[in-house]
């Protein structure tokens, strides 16, 4: 949106920030996800129409609720000569409005999480479902997020979608016993929602730029709901400790800082102190996953800002745990880092080798942003070149990618 | 909504089940459907005859094929139905779950499709 006035940029913010709440909310009442982003993705092109002319409404999420029904309803009446099921849509479209505070539509973005994290829909698409859903994703972002194609990635979507509905899943808080079962997809959710935001293209996309935000807040609110469960909490002080530190990524040029260069005043002492609070409790529970090893990794980081150093063994130690845990090549990505800083560059290389064969590596930025360094502090220099074109040629970023590009010119003048 | 709870199992092994353990299982089925009326969630049911006695009936270009036995042979066998009718999917896993047929096979969930 590079022309976009004041008031349609407060038309989109208004517009976003109501989507989730909005969609959580239709879907439920009629069980039907898919007609409920339809119905929505209407009344959100009319609010860009005409809040930037007319201003946005007193009550936007009541204004986008009306327009969202009466196009739901257009379309049930259109299905309706097809399939009696168009009736019952028809019914609690129209009931969705009855007994209801227009200024105060009820947020039931938790039970639309809960619904895409069923059993009964495929464990992999359980993840991307709750960040379309509930975040309003696009599903390009959404496959980048999870390394799969585009395209194979909305197909699953629009079946899931269509499952949801078909089978009648119901949109409710789980109760005790079928919490654990659903909640590693709603935190898998969460923290790629997260790295989603993380790095924050400015004016490319409105909806994204929220996402951390958002991302932290949900994870807020089941933390909130489920404070025993130790893995809800090492989530979100996975994403405070990162979050934390978001000032220092950048320095008064808008240059990237590479995290061992960062300044760790700037970092928010707050957060890192909210942080280390949430790892505390979780660990005092006594059940240790994923989220907790990666925030630990995090809190030897932020300890940086007291000792004035990074203690790569321990880092090294809990990657090493974390690998045991999950198998994932990300992880083992960062694996090889914490190696070549304890043990050295070519150990690192080595072990970053051992995923050359993995496919999805080919178009993930950060295995060629690490595989560059390696190589360049191996004096490696045509490899590293090579490594470092492709790793800009997938960063996102602009100042990262100019990062990137410095140290490749630094590479390449000693390749003469 | 409307689920069909379709109760699949091996045929073969319940034809050895000694005839103890037979009282047991029918006696578990009996419970299981009074606790369905009870719960007036019960819309049918029906146990079926062994694929042995199934005939299958086809009709291609026309000309129509009458084969005896069933439309095709699977480790497990469709054995019976309940159809009930329960607010949501939970609801219908929940009953599916109770079934005794839930520990000799499998029972498959299906929502029925509103004409």
């Amino acid at each position: 949106m590079t022309n976009a006035t004041p008031a349609h940029r407060a038309a989109e913010r208004a517009a976003r920030q109501s989507y989730g709440k909005l969609v959580a909310y239709l879907a439920a009442r009629t069980g039907d996800v898919a007609a409920a982003e339809d119905g929505l993705a209407d009344a959100f092109a009319a609010a860009l129409a005409n809040w930037p002319t007319r201003g946005v409404p007193r009550a936007p999420e009541a204004w986008l609720l009306a327009a969202a029904r009466r196009r739901m309803i257009d379309m049930a009446r259109r299905r309706r000569t097809r399939e009696a099921a168009a009736d019952g849509l028809l019914l609690s479209v129209e009931e969705a409005a009855e007994g209801m505070d227009p200024e105060d539509v009820p947020d039931w973005r938790l039970r639309l999480m809960f619904a895409c994290a069923h059993p009964a829909i495929d464990a992999a698409v359980r993840g991307p479902l709750i960040l379309q859903t509930v975040l309003g994703l696009d599903a390009a972002t959404i496959a980048a997020a999870f390394l799969t194609a585009p395209a194979a990635m909305s197909q699953r979507l629009v079946r899931a979608k269509r499952r949801i509905r078909d089978t009648g899943i119901p949109f409710r808080l789980p109760e005790r016993a079928e919490v654990p079962a659903r909640l590693d997809a709603a935190l898998e959710a969460i923290y790629a929602a997260f790295g989603a935001g993380w790095p924050e293209p400015r004016g490319l996309d409105a909806r994204r730029q929220g996402l951390l935000d958002e991302a932290v807040w949900l994870g807020h609110v089941v933390a909130g709901l489920l404070p025993e469960e130790p893995e809800v909490l090492g989530l979100l002080a996975l994403m405070l400790y990162a979050g934390a530190r978001r000032a220092a990524r950048r320095n008064a040029e808008g240059d990237y800082v590479p995290l061992s260069e960062q300044d760790s005043a700037l970092w928010d002492a707050a957060a890192i102190d909210e942080a280390e609070r949430l790892l505390q409790r979780a660990s005092s529970l006594g059940r240790i996953g994923r989220f907790q090893l990666e925030a630990a990794v995090q809190s030897v980081h932020a300890a940086r800002r007291i000792s004035g150093r990074t203690d790569w063994h321990a880092i090294l130690d809990l990657y090493d745990g974390l690998l045991e845990l999950t198998r994932s090549p990300v992880v083992a990505i960062n694996r090889a880092v914490a190696l070549s800083e304890t043990v050295g560059s070519a150990r690192g290389l080595a072990a970053l080798e051992e995923l050359a064969g993995d496919p999805r590596m080919v178009a993930y930025q950060p295995y060629w942003a690490a595989r560059a360094d390696l190589l360049a502090r191996l004096g490696r220099r045509t490899m590293a070149d090579a490594a470092y074109a492709q790793a800009i040629l997938l960063e996102p970023d602009t100042a990262v990618r100019r990062f990137l590009e410095q140290q490749r010119a630094r590479v390449r003048q000693n390749l003469a | 909504m409307q689920y069909m709870l379709a109760v699949y199992g091996d045929e073969r092994a319940a034809e050895s089940v000694p005839r103890e353990q037979m009282t047991e299982i029918i006696n578990a089925y009996m419970a299981y459907t009074k606790a369905l009326q009870d719960a007036k969630v019960l819309v049918g049911s029906n146990r079926l005859r062994p694929t042995s006695a199934a005939t299958t009936v086809r009709t291609v270009d026309g000309q129509t094929k009458v084969l005896d036995g069933p439309f095709a042979e699977t480790k497990e066998q469709l054995g019976g139905y309940y159809l009930i009718d329960v607010p949501d999917l939970d609801a219908a896993l929940n009953w599916a779950k109770r079934c005794p047929g839930a520990r000799y096979g499998s029972i498959e969930v299906r929502p029925i499709w509103v004409m």
